[in-house]
């Protein structure tokens, strides 16, 4: 009899692998026949140019989605990455424009998004509030930094030196730099979150708290520090965008943080915790690109946008959702 | 008995991908009788109840109602006939108080658009109080794991069903929670309700049913008349050879050894935990005893870190740990199985592998930090192997395990850091019998490789045919301590409630003091 079930086994799990990666598989499937049909209804978009603006579009907020998809699979969620990541990209353009160096100046916008990083872990882990409405503080009050930083004008950085304009606009052998951090970025916690033990603590965590901590697991560090990347790659998104824009706007990232973790949710990250996978959140960030690339090459009204946005949204989640009934009992 | 039977299963067949929960079984259930299921973990049993009572639905086969095919749909459509169901798992709302988890239910068939609070409380409380003074105004996260088990089963008294289905009710319960309920159970019998009644005590099974039928590998085997079987006989067909249900031999006292693994001197928490000093010796399996509520669950929390102490040393082989958090425990070598397997035990989400790996992760991990998954699955393979978990793979998530299969997964991930003390809390909980026996004489095996293990057990069976010494607990202290020659239920018994043997009633009420 446990003869019979170890074949079951070994049979099976196979199989389990073939559905996990099935996932991924039906978001590539999404965008793919969106892409088909969208080469027939516009010339532009299947042009190198546009793929290529495509890619540069999604790849700094896909370093902010990588964060946010670690917070989410630890149970927590960050509101206030859009504020972040303006506030990396105003700190730094202020210090620069009272004359420190671009780079030292960017270091100190990503501590400083760190930091604010530990003050909402040290709220959410000690002081004991949640991520949801620690966040949504945070999301408001470091906006309201940012405009008192720059006492609500747009900070214009067009002195900043080229070398530095590079890592944001120049290109290596013709693939732009913003690409190359991008990739890097997205294999590196793939391969963490897929292979390093303190990022397993990551899943433990997220899956159910209590057993973790049954287990001799420090949940509260775990979820500490993940807080705190999260608001770390949002302050290098901040600072990447600054460099790409030559430009610091206070306002700019409203709304970013709905897009990111729409993003992460496509891809399969769970709002309960415990599940999501990096793969999966870039695929997510990526079908966004590409419908929000659509409406406009379609010449959709922007009133319209929005609207339709939404409903592919909600279209894409639905038809993920019932092809991978994981639970259904 | 009326001719027709209330409740009838045919040819039914449940798979889950390639696992083969069900293969075209037979059921059948007589007016007003009370039908025992049993079967090895993993054989099937609650997959059909859960098929009764609309929660899943077969790939093939009916279900007949009075005789007349049925589609239960959902456990609205199975409630609309009369059926409920008390699942193997605690299903409640934790923050929610115990006569809103109550009502929960029942709340579907309410004409009323409101609630009244005052009259379903004191509904509540006079179903409550038929199993245990628990009040109903409190919120069940607070609760023991025993009186959420009351409060679920109190849940399915408040339907007026017809057909009851108890899916393991007491595997959670006291022995006098669980007296408390079949008295119910009777009542509910007289009245002409048929019940479902499915358990791996037989001897709760033998003077409780009329019937038996047993599931093997997800198929019907027998059903008998309980009159003209004995346990043996039913044991063997579920498990299709002979077992021994006996318990591995305790140590002799030529292998006695007075060197001391774990000593605990004067462990207080200022609230629930009072002065407890014990020694665990080198080679013994100790029983913790006494009543749930007693404390025993929180002086095992205490020496794993768990439970902050207001005094106390606790000591490792003679050397004093400082044992502030559970890691400080895990790191020191002593480990802790909770009783709460859904709550705190099992990571239901994760893969088998992924939850027997969570203890021992430091010695999983290699260079630079990063897992050896080859070394994870050899691990997991191992322990499955030796525990004999049934499943679909190693990667399959625990929620794919039947509630035995479960707890084996749980056992195992202690096991797996190879821990100098390990201190378990009802460790055979909904275990079969057979897999229990393997786990006990698995227990016996560690001790004598010089494990320290403490076993926390409201069986009182397990705990004197396992332990060598029993230490029993009463309000935070110790009341006694038994050795082998001294034990005795009843002697457990008088310690645990503080009363004499012939004051036997009291017993119930100290219960759920907690
Ligand atoms: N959702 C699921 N996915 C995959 N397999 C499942 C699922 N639910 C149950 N199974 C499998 O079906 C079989 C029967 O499980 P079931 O829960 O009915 O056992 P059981 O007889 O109630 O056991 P126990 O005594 O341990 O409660 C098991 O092998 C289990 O692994
Ligand atoms: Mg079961």
């Amino acid at each position: 009899m446990a003869v019979d079930t170890m074949i079951v086994s070994e049979r099976q799990a196979p199989a389990w692998k073939r559905i996990g990666a099935m996932r991924e598989a039906g978001l590539i499937a999404i965008i793919l026949a969106l892409g088909i049909v969208m080469s027939f209804a516009s010339p532009h978009f299947l042009t190198f140019g546009n793929l290529r603006a495509m890619l540069m579009s999604f790849s700094v907020e896909g370093i902010v989605v990588v964060g946010m998809t670690i917070l989410l699979i630890v149970g927590g969620i960050d509101l206030a990455v859009g504020s972040v990541v303006c506030f990396a990209m105003v700190l730094a353009g202020s210090l620069f424009l009272t004359g420190v160096d671009p780079w030292t100046a960017s270091l100190v916008g990503i501590l400083a998004s760190s930091l604010i990083g530990m003050i909402m872990g040290f709220f959410v882990t000690v002081v004991g509030l949640n991520h949801f409405i620690t966040s949504l503080a945070g999301m408001v009050i470091v906006r309201g930094l940012c405009l008192v930083f720059t006492k609500g004008t747009p900070l214009s950085l067009f002195t900043l030196p080229a070398s530095f304009k590079a890592v944001g606009q120049g290109t290596f052998h013709g693939v732009p730099y913003v690409i190359l951090i991008f990739v890097a970025v997205v294999m590196l916690f793939d391969f963490l979150l897929r292979r390093a033990t303190a990022f397993r603590k990551v899943f433990y965590t997220g899956s159910n708290e209590k057993a973790a901590l049954y287990s001799g697991i420090k949940t509260k560090q775990v979820k500490f520090w993940v807080t705190v990347l999260c608001s770390t790659l949002a302050g290098v998104a901040g600072v990447i965008y600054m460099s790409r824009f030559g430009a610091a706007t206070p306002t700019f990232g409203v709304g970013m943080e709905l897009n990111i973790i729409a993003a992460a949710v496509i891809g399969g990250a769970s709002l309960n915790g415990g599940s999501g996978t990096i793969l999966g959140a870039i695929l997510g960030i990526a079908l966004l690109s590409v419908v929000t690339s659509s409406l406009i090459l379609l010449d959709v009204s922007v009133y319209w946008q929005d609207m339709i946005k939404g409903c592919i949204l909600l279209a894409a989640v639905s038809i993920d959702h019932l092809l991978h009934k994981r639970k259904a009992a | 008995m009326a001719a027709q039977p209330v409740l009838e299963v045919r040819r039914v067949t449940k798979h889950f991908g390639a696992v083969k929960a069900l293969t075209e079984v037979d059921f059948l259930l007589e007016r007003g009788e009370i039908h025992a299921l049993c079967g090895e973990n993993g054989a099937g049993k609650s997959t059909l109840m859960n098929i009764i009572a609309g929660v899943l639905q077969p790939n093939d086969g009916e279900v007949l109602v009075d005789g007349a095919p049925v589609k239960i749909t959902s456990p609205a459509t199975a409630q609309a006939f009369g059926i409920g169901l008390v699942h193997q798992e605690i299903a409640l709302c934790p923050d929610a108080t115990v006569a809103e988890n109550m009502f929960m239910a029942a709340t579907n068939r309410r004409r009323s658009p409101l609630m009244n609070y005052g009259a379903l409380e004191r509904e509540a409380q006079v179903v409550m109080n038929r199993l245990a003074p628990i009040d109903v105004r409190r919120k069940v996260a607070v609760l023991t794991i025993s009186s959420q088990q009351l409060v679920e089963i109190a849940k399915a008294l408040t339907l007026d069903c017809r057909v009851l289905i108890l899916d393991e009710p007491t595997a959670a319960l006291t022995e006098a929670e669980a007296q408390a309920l079949f008295g119910i159970i009777r009542d509910l019998k007289a009245a002409g309700i048929s019940i479902i009644y499915i358990s791996h005590r037989m001897a709760e099974i033998f003077s409780l049913c009329d019937r038996v039928t047993v599931f093997r590998d997800g198929r019907h085997v027998v059903t008998e008349k309980i009159a003209d079987v004995t346990p043996d006989d039913i044991v063997r067909r579920m498990v299709g050879r002979e077992i021994s249900q006996l318990y591995p031999p305790k140590q002799s006292p030529e292998t006695r050894s007075d060197e001391t693994i774990l000593s605990v001197r004067e462990l207080s928490d200022g609230d629930r935990i009072d002065t407890v000093s014990f020694d665990l010796r080198r080679g013994e399996i100790l029983g913790l005893g006494g009543l749930i509520g007693s404390g025993r669950t929180e002086i095992a929390e205490a020496i794993c870190g768990l439970r902050a102490k207001s005094k106390g040393e606790i000591a490792l082989r003679g050397t004093p740990q400082h044992i502030a958090n559970y890691r400080d425990a895990v790191d020191a070598g002593i480990v802790y199985l909770s009783e709460d397997r859904k709550g705190s035990g099992v990571f239901v989400d994760l893969s088998i592998a992924q939850n027997i790996s969570v203890l021992d992760l430091k010695t999983l991990t290699g260079r630079l930090g990063l897992l050896n998954a080859r070394a994870e699955a050899d691990l997991a393979r191992d322990f499955v192997r030796r525990l004999g978990v049934r499943m679909g793979g190693i990667d399959m998530p625990v929620s794919s395990l039947s509630g035995g299969n479960q707890q084996k997964v749980a056992i195992a991930k202690q096991l797996a850091v190879r821990p100098q003390v390990i201190l378990m809390d009802e460790p055979t909980r909904g275990i079969d019998v057979g897999a229990k026996s393997e786990i006990h004489r698995l227990l016996r095996e560690l001790a004598e490789a010089g494990i320290g293990i403490i076993v926390i057990s409201s069986e009182l069976p397990e705990l004197l045919g396992l332990c060598d010494r029993v230490l029993v607990v009463r309000e935070g202290a110790i009341a006694g301590e038994l050795d082998d020659t001294e034990m005795s239920e009843e002697a457990v018994i008088r310690l645990a409630s503080g009363v004499t043997p012939t004051d036997r009633t009291a017993i119930g009420r100290t219960e759920n003091v907690a």
